[in-house]
């Protein structure tokens, strides 16, 4: 969008340019006031959010003794690794001093089924109700629609006595399970919109040919919605990786996801606080998204602007 | 395919894979999303202590709920966090959308910066500014051995000005999002809208002020819904920043509701509290759904 308006912009001044001479407006200086101003707030703006990353950076790799003694601002005078490894290997929660590793992989083994089921599930489902419309269709997605916005705590219990009654309770399928079922809102409302909108001749045509519900699925809605895919993997692993409460309350200890693991070691009670472990701890954590964010962009901000027309 | 099977056309195997296909859906929406709410709504007139019993003891649960000195200052917590993070995340958020909107060079990076914090979880975001707030050694040290001694600013070990803390924490997460919505709003705002006011002489603010965020309307209300709903929602910030302390100065209603169901083994008090929070955010959403509901209905 950016792109388009500066190239329009280009494209007006190029023509007055050429009708005559001394037309539209003053050339502005690269650094007139209101420049400065702009950039100036701007460049303010962002150091103060790029403030906490920088602190957790430089004070997961100074040692204790200089943390004591210098500001947290500072840069590290000697630059040491030994609080990531220590975060990663042998940091304690409770009596478990096996590091944030086993939280890492709880995470991983939650999250990545958690996103292929979350989206096959969604992308059928919403498919469904654009091409396949059956009665009482709406109402139900209706439900699903209004139900995002009830508060978790409502349904936490309940579903509690679901997972224990299918012998679920504290595992990581039941985990999946309600990852699958919080994601389903979002994600069917972003595959149902992305599905009407294939133009309807394309679905007609397959049908004459022949093709049912699966075939046309496979054949001519998959290859053709790639994008909206990696939208919702994006939308998915941020949002699964980041989770908390479902995390501490449908799991146990031996296997809680990262941000959980990560909490109980920064704030464990016992022990001396030692602050470079639990910063690298924390941004070993956030690594995850904030890797999927760096690289994916703008289609991160797809997937929020996507989230952000439910209801 | 099932229809050939029968002989005759029958109503239930009519497009059944479709029907298949939504399955999930509609366990979600009807067991789950409508029987869950019922069921935590029922049982919060029970007794039910440690496991969920059909004790009926009428409002008991409600009454000692807004007796509880800890419930209380959840809701006022709520409320003050709420009402701010609102207010300071729509201007934030709109002014940053309108310092970018400006044609201005490097408005990729400047929006990947302010977006960043959003990726992270709360957890991540809590325990950051638990560090940065740290009074011994973060942002009040800092002054202090800068030789401004009696400076102090230490809101995650003050009681009274707790929930600021965490609204700064919050704030910081959040904004970046607003600003995405605010600056798709924006763009589409048509380009002639500006020209005309330039035309006219009317000033830059001006024209925003009474031309352009009328006109934005749409995404404002979006937006709030959205920041209202998370708002209520709030619960991993606080158990990460301050695990509700120092006291119980910083809890909230969730985490109250978590409290009472996992932690005090008091089920019914727990369930009281959800069905308040149910209650609040239909406060919210109730009103918005009617007026976006009529609209369409109008118009269509």
């Amino acid at each position: 969008m950016a792109e388009q308006g500066t190239l329009s912009a280009a494209g007006l001044g190029a023509s007055r340019a050429s009708a005559s001479e001394a037309w539209g407006p003053r050339p502005r200086r690269a650094l007139s006031r209101r420049n400065i101003i702009i950039y100036g707030t701007l460049t303010v703006v962002a150091l103060y959010y790029l403030l906490p990353l920088y602190v957790m950076i430089v004070t997961s790799l100074k040692g204790m003794p200089e943390i004591r003694m210098g500001n947290i601002f500072s840069p590290p005078m000697e630059i040491t690794f030994e609080p990531w490894v220590k975060a990663w290997a042998t940091a304690c929660t409770g009596l478990n001093c096996e590091g944030l590793s086993r939280g890492f992989w709880n995470s991983v083994r939650i999250t990545v089924p958690s996103v292929i089921i979350s989206i096959l599930i969604a992308s059928v489902n919403g498919y469904a109700l654009a091409n396949w419309r059956f009665r009482g269709a709406d109402i139900f997605f209706t439900i699903l629609i209004v139900g995002a916005f009830i508060p978790y705590q409502v349904m936490i219990y309940p579903i509690v006595i679901i997972l224990r009654e299918m012998g679920l309770y504290g595992t990581l399928t039941g985990l999946v399970m309600v990852h699958t079922i919080f994601g389903m809102p979002i994600l069917t409302l972003l595959f149902r919109n992305y599905f009407a909108s294939v133009p309807e001749e394309l679905f007609k045509a397959a049908r004459v040919d022949g093709a049912g519900f699966w075939a046309i699925y496979f054949k001519i809605m998959l290859p053709m919605s790639l994008p909206i895919f990696v939208v919702a993997v994006i939308l998915q692993i941020t949002g699964i990786w980041n989770d908390f409460l479902f995390g501490v309350v449908y799991t146990k200890p031996d296997v809680y996801p990262m941000t959980v693991q990560l909490n109980n070691i920064v704030n464990s009670v016992q022990g001396v606080k030692e602050y470079n472990v639990n910063m690298a701890a924390t941004l070993l954590t956030g690594l995850v998204p904030l890797i999927v964010y760096f690289i994916s962009g703008k289609l991160f901000v797809r997937g929020i602007a996507a989230g952000a027309v439910k209801g | 395919m099932a229809d050939t099977r029968n002989g005759r056309p029958s109503q239930v195997f009519r497009n059944l894979n479709s029907k298949v296909a939504s399955i999930p859906m509609v366990l979600t929406a009807s067991v789950v999303f409508v029987g869950g709410t019922i069921w935590t709504v029922i049982h919060s007139f029970t007794n039910s202590k440690l496991l969920p019993r059909l004790n009926f003891i009428g409002l008991d649960q409600y009454e000692r709920l807004w007796n509880s000195n800890k419930w209380l200052i959840s809701i006022e917590n709520l409320f003050i966090y709420g009402v701010l993070s609102l207010i300071f995340s729509l201007v934030i958020g709109f002014m940053l959308a309108a310092l970018l909107d400006q044609k201005i060079r490097f408005e990729d990076t400047f929006r990947t910066i302010f977006l960043y914090p959003f990726a992270l979880s709360f957890i991540v975001t809590g325990l950051v500014w638990q560090w940065i707030l740290n009074p011994d050694f973060g942002v009040q040290a800092v002054v202090r051995s800068l030789g401004w001694e009696s400076f102090a600013f230490d809101p995650l070990y003050n009681q009274d000005i707790v929930i600021y803390g965490i609204l700064i924490a919050g704030l910081w997460q959040g904004t970046g999002l607003v600003m995405c919505l605010m600056l798709a709003g924006l763009r589409g705002i048509d380009e002639d809208i500006w020209k005309a006011s330039r035309v006219d002489g009317i000033p830059m603010w001006k024209t925003y002020l009474f031309i352009v965020i009328p006109m934005m309307r749409p995404v404002f209300v979006t937006t709030l819904v959205i920041i209202a709903s998370g708002i209520v929602r709030v619960y991993d910030l606080v158990v990460a920043q301050t695990s509700g302390g120092p006291g119980i100065a910083s809890e909230v209603p969730a985490k109250y509701v978590y409290d009472a169901m996992f932690l005090s083994q008091n089920l019914g008090q727990g369930f009281a509290a959800s069905t308040m929070m149910l209650v609040t955010v239909l406060i919210v959403i109730v009103p918005w759904a009617y007026l976006e509901f009529g609209r369409r209905r109008h118009r269509g």
